[in-house]
């Protein structure tokens, strides 16, 4: 499926064959730690549905990396099955119209699809002067997000900036960036943080609400706990060169170039929550932050990406595992054996008895006397 | 002569009395920290318990790995002991989840030598086996003047020399700052290894002027912190964390030249709470007040002979019996 | 007066034999730690590295040889010479407690082949607490067996050698009183040094004076319990009116040392930690009551002219003292970091096996030297 031409779209379509679609659904489900029963059912889903479910993607302040993600990897054929999947009806860098026409496609399908289309956005809402830094068709983008959103299946919000701000959230944050949850408090956002983030974790929430009409469990900061459950550090491929104290100190240097772990030059691994080094970036070893020899920079975890400098070393918070370290005090001497004890005792009971035998003797002495 | 006897009976008690009141009065003896003394400076807020700095150890002082437990697997020392002269513990309360906090929190300490500026055992070794070197003041271990009665192990306050109790030719071992290192120019081990700046070596009055800067520090706020040595121009900036008031080490047994920095009571990172005068200053006061040029003993000594030699004489006028013919025994 | 006589008798006797034996014990498992190193037969470690060879064998062993001193400060410094037929096995016993004091540090010392480096000027430290005591007790080993020497030279009938000894030994009388009193003070400042790791109730500067006295009345007690012990299995001269005489001073002596002591740790701040039912606390309040008992007992006249009442005091005496030492090196002694210690069986057997020595050089002693008056 490689070398694909994207001259005729609805024609590479139909080249989609059962196996590789089985396939990617096994991925999708595999990826998300459910049993491989998972994928049939997803397939199932996906294929089986009386329309294929309308997908509403809006744009904010972003640089629609989250979109490039989708579109531009050569995972096996990850453009064909989104646009076979889903129907999607408004997509401002994918919309085949422009202005008045795009727009009115927008409201036709929320008027057609009310209650059950998927609203997917792309970067943050400025809220500050009354939304004017971002506006489409003459409206704030935030209003539209509140109006689209209102009859939203669910919310999906893409990317960093989406999640909680992204990069134009930081100080001082001019336009008054804010993530889509804080716009929408009240509703369930999904967030896919990262920058960008990686299209399995968003595909697989995706697929996962389509198949079992639900949502995958979330954390607190309502990422799925999927791909988000975890510390970088804790899965990290260079996490032996941290544990046995082998850091690179400069970028090129010969730890560096050996491969040693990264946290001298401000990795933030240890306190960043993501699955890139479980699944990587697409196809090939190595395609993510740190395999390719970069500190980790905590682009998926609010308050480290974009907040604390770049070669910053993080806190280590979680360290793990706890038992090797020694604690302050170790029960340590050896006590009393059974063999001490009786010796011991043989020794008082002989001191014993040969006091109370002089005893007894002095005693006669005296009544001798 | 009885009155003699008594007057000098006399002297002698009051004499005997007056020295053993001495130790109570606290003779000075003070012990200054050296001009060119190094150090290291140990800021438990910066260490992310990693143990670089006990590898580090370990390979710089040619040390063969420990393993404790049933697993057979990692190093993983519990304690310093012969074979480990430098370890990282961990502090933890309640939930453990807040670094440098007292309560449900955490906080890694290192322990090794802490070359004190009055050291124990330099004192209490009868053979010169420890040593405090004039200029650096590193505290080092002689094998050849060793005796091994361990009485430096009883004698230091944070328990540091160890013994090797399964060699029949054992020797006392301890963190000698790395001074084979020095020697070439390099860094200790431990300081080379630590990626975060939390193990400092330096010169101790540069250690100490950083560490109270670092007192200073208003908590939250970035600052530069120095990594490996004071002078090596490699710096961190970070955060600065809430520390406790108090440099361990400025003035606990009259200072030492390893001073450490925590976000948590040096009581329950396992150091002790330790006078500002040394243990060993009052017994060398006690010993140098009853001994000094052996003067006291040898008049007492003068009296003893006098007394016993008058008690001969005296014995042998009234009791005549005593020094009569001996029996042979059969 | 009679002169000194051997007791004569059998010397292969079962305590003999069963002493032999428990020293062969003691053979065996020394050949281990010199093999081995010293973990192999004993519990001593990196939190506790003086254990119980150096409490007992050292600490307690030489305040039991300390009788011959305190005889001879009687005797010599307080012109009591009425004393004076006591003072021969009291000074055996001194020998036997020190020599094996000498022995047992040779056996516990890590690097014993280089021992001899406490005598090289260059590698001396004069600050060190130890070496005085070093010092001190391998000079006063060296005293102790010339004061004995009168004995052999008795026994071999050298009496011409004995008479030339006899005249200058005033200066080894009176090195036998000082150096003691130098190095038994020195075992309580050696403890001093141990600072926050001894518990307060016995960590204090005045470690050397309590030392001292307690040495001494140790000394007294060791004196009348080894003469009630003796008198009652050999035939020698009865001695149980300078006894009861002898013992008129413990109420005193140790009524000082009793008020030195509490008013150190009252002074301190400390006297709580003493009522506060742990081990420490009791091991206090045990030490000073074993004290207390026999200093109210012996305090009247008429208990001190009963055998029985006299030996029991003395051994609660003896028993106070080795308990304060004990408390002072190994029960008060706390070094942190969850460190505990218990004699193990080896070491305590290698304690028993020197004991055993002590004990067949006394019975050799008594019965083929001119120790005892005989009835």
């Amino acid at each position: 499926m490689k070398n694909q031409n994207y001259c005729s779209l609805n024609e590479k379509l139909s080249e989609i064959s059962r196996r590789d679609f089985m396939k990617f659904c096994g991925i999708v489900a595999a990826s998300m730690g459910l049993p491989l029963s998972a994928g049939p059912q997803m397939a199932e889903a996906a294929t089986k549905a009386k329309r294929r479910p309308p997908v509403i993607w809006l744009h904010g302040q972003e640089c629609t990396g989250c979109t490039e993600i989708l579109l531009r990897p050569t995972h096996p054929s990850l453009e064909h099955l989104i646009l076979d999947l889903i129907s999607l009806d408004y997509h401002e860098t994918l919309n085949a119209g422009a202005g008045h026409q795009a727009e009115a496609a927008l409201k036709q399908s929320m008027k057609e699809n009310a209650g059950k289309y998927i609203l997917v956005v792309e970067g943050s809402a400025p809220l500050k002067d009354g939304g004017k830094y971002c506006m489409i068709g003459g409206r704030p983008f935030v209003d539209i997000v509140k109006e689209t959103a209102a009859k939203a299946a669910a919310v999906v919000a893409i990317g960093s900036c989406a999640s909680w701000g992204g990069w134009q959230s930081s100080s001082p944050n001019p336009t008054g960036a804010t993530g889509i949850p804080e716009v929408l408090k009240g509703t369930t956002v999904v967030s896919i943080p990262g920058c960008p983030p990686n299209a399995y974790n968003f595909l697989s929430t995706v697929l996962y609400f389509l198949t079992f009409g639900k949502l995958p469990a979330l954390d607190e900061k309502a990422r799925p706990k999927f791909a988000y459950g975890r510390l970088i550090h804790e899965n990290c491929e260079r996490r032996a060169h941290f544990d046995a104290g082998r850091f690179a100190k400069q970028f090129g240097d010969e730890g560096h170039r050996q491969g040693y772990c990264l946290y001298e030059l401000g990795c933030k691994g240890p306190i960043t929550h993501a699955n890139c080094p479980s699944i990587l970036y697409y196809a090939g070893a190595g395609t993510w932050p740190v395999g390719t020899g970069h500190p980790c920079f905590g682009c998926t975890e609010e308050a480290v990406g974009f907040k604390i400098p770049l070669h910053t070393q993080a806190e280590v918070s979680q360290v793990t595992p706890a038992a090797a370290h020694a604690p302050i005090e170790t029960a340590q001497g050896k006590g009393m054996s059974a063999g001490a004890a009786g010796v011991l005792g043989g020794v008082a009971g002989v001191a014993i008895g040969a006091g109370a035998m002089i005893a007894k003797n002095l005693g006669q002495s005296d009544e001798g006397e | 002569m009885e009155i003699k006897r008594r007057d000098f009976l006399k002297t002698v008690a009051g004499g005997a009395a007056l020295a053993l009141a001495q130790p109570a009065m606290a003779l000075a003896r003070e012990k200054a920290r050296l001009p060119d003394a190094v150090g290291i400076l140990y800021d438990a807020t910066l260490c992310i318990g990693c143990k670089a700095c006990m590898v580090g150890c370990r390979k710089a002082n040619n040390l063969p790995v420990e393993m404790t437990g049933s697993q057979n697997l990692w190093d993983n020392p519990m304690d310093l002991s012969a074979k480990t002269f430098n370890i990282i513990k961990k502090y933890k309360n309640g939930t453990g989840q807040f670094k440098d906090r007292e309560i449900n929190g955490f906080s890694f300490i290192k322990r090794h030598c802490m070359h004190c500026v009055d050291a124990a055992c330099v004192s209490a070794c009868p053979a010169t086996a420890m040593t405090k070197d004039a200029k650096t003041g590193i505290v080092s271990y002689n094998k050849d003047a060793c005796i091994g009665c361990r009485y430096c192990q009883v004698a230091c306050p944070f328990n540091i020399p160890k013994f090797e109790w399964d060699n029949p030719f054992p020797k006392i071992t301890k963190c000698q700052l790395c001074d084979h290192l020095l020697a070439k120019g390099q860094l200790p081990g431990c300081c080379n290894a630590c990626p975060t700046g939390a193990s400092l070596f330096g010169p101790v009055a540069a250690l100490l002027e950083d560490a109270k800067r670092r007192q200073k520090m208003q908590p939250g706020k970035y600052y530069d912190f120095s990594v490996a040595s004071t002078t090596s121009g490699r710096t961190q900036y970070q955060p600065a964390a809430r520390y406790v008031p108090r440099i361990y080490g400025e003035s606990e047994v009259g200072g030492t030249q390893v001073l450490m920095l925590a976000g948590v009571p040096f009581s329950n990172l396992g150091l002790p709470d330790l006078p500002s005068t040394s243990y060993v200053a009052m017994a060398e006061n006690i010993q140098h007040t009853l001994y000094k040029g052996m003067i006291l003993p040898v008049v007492a000594f003068g009296g003893l002979a006098f007394l016993v030699k008058r008690s001969g004489k005296k014995k042998e006028m009234d009791l005549p019996a005593e020094s009569g013919p001996d029996i042979k025994p059969d | 007066m009679k002169e000194e006589q051997p007791l004569g008798g059998r010397l292969f006797t079962p305590t003999f034999l069963f002493c032999l034996l428990f020293f062969i014990i003691a053979l065996f498992l020394l050949a281990k730690r010199f093999m081995y190193g010293l973990g192999a037969v004993t519990n001593m470690s990196d939190g506790y590295p003086w254990g119980l060879w150096i409490a007992f064998d050292v600490v307690v062993g030489t305040a039991f040889g300390c009788g011959g001193y305190a005889m001879a400060l009687l005797i010599y410094v307080f012109n009591k010479g009425e004393y004076h037929p006591l003072i021969r096995p009291a000074l055996m016993t001194s020998l036997f407690g020190y020599s094996l004091a000498g022995l047992a540090v040779f056996i516990d010392v890590g690097r014993y082949w280089q021992m001899y480096n406490i005598f090289l000027p260059w590698y001396i430290n004069p600050n060190s607490v130890l070496l005085e005591v070093a010092l001190c007790i391998g000079a006063y080993v060296v005293v102790l067996w010339i004061e004995f020497t009168p004995a052999f030279l008795q026994k071999m009938g050298a009496d011409s050698a004995k008479k030339s000894l006899e005249k200058i030994m005033f200066i080894f009388i009176a090195l036998g009183i000082l150096l003691p009193t130098m190095h038994q003070s020195s075992l309580g400042t050696m403890m001093v040094v141990a600072g926050s790791k001894l518990s307060p109730l016995w960590w204090t500067p005045w470690l050397p004076l309590l030392f001292l006295i307690s040495c001494i009345f140790m000394g007294f007690a060791i004196v009348i319990f080894e003469a009630s012990a003796t008198s009652t299995r050999y035939k020698i001269a009865d001695e149980s009116h300078m006894l009861s005489k002898l013992s008129g001073i413990f109420p005193w002596m140790i009524g000082i040392y009793l008020l030195v002591r509490f008013a150190d740790v009252a002074v301190r701040g400390h006297l709580g930690l003493a009522f506060k039912g742990d081990l420490m606390g009791n091991m206090f309040l045990l030490e000073n009551l074993l004290l207390l008992v026999p200093m109210c007992i012996l305090f009247m006249p008429a208990s001190r002219n009963n055998a029985r009442v006299l030996f029991f005091s003395a051994i609660s005496i003896i028993l106070a003292g080795t308990l304060y030492r004990f408390n002072c090196y190994l029960i008060g002694f706390n070094p942190g970091g969850g460190w505990t210690y218990f004699p193990a069986a080896g070491e305590i057997l290698i304690t028993v096996g020197i004991v055993s020595l002590e004990i067949m050089a006394f019975l050799w002693f008594v019965k083929r030297l001119p120790i005892y008056h005989r009835a």
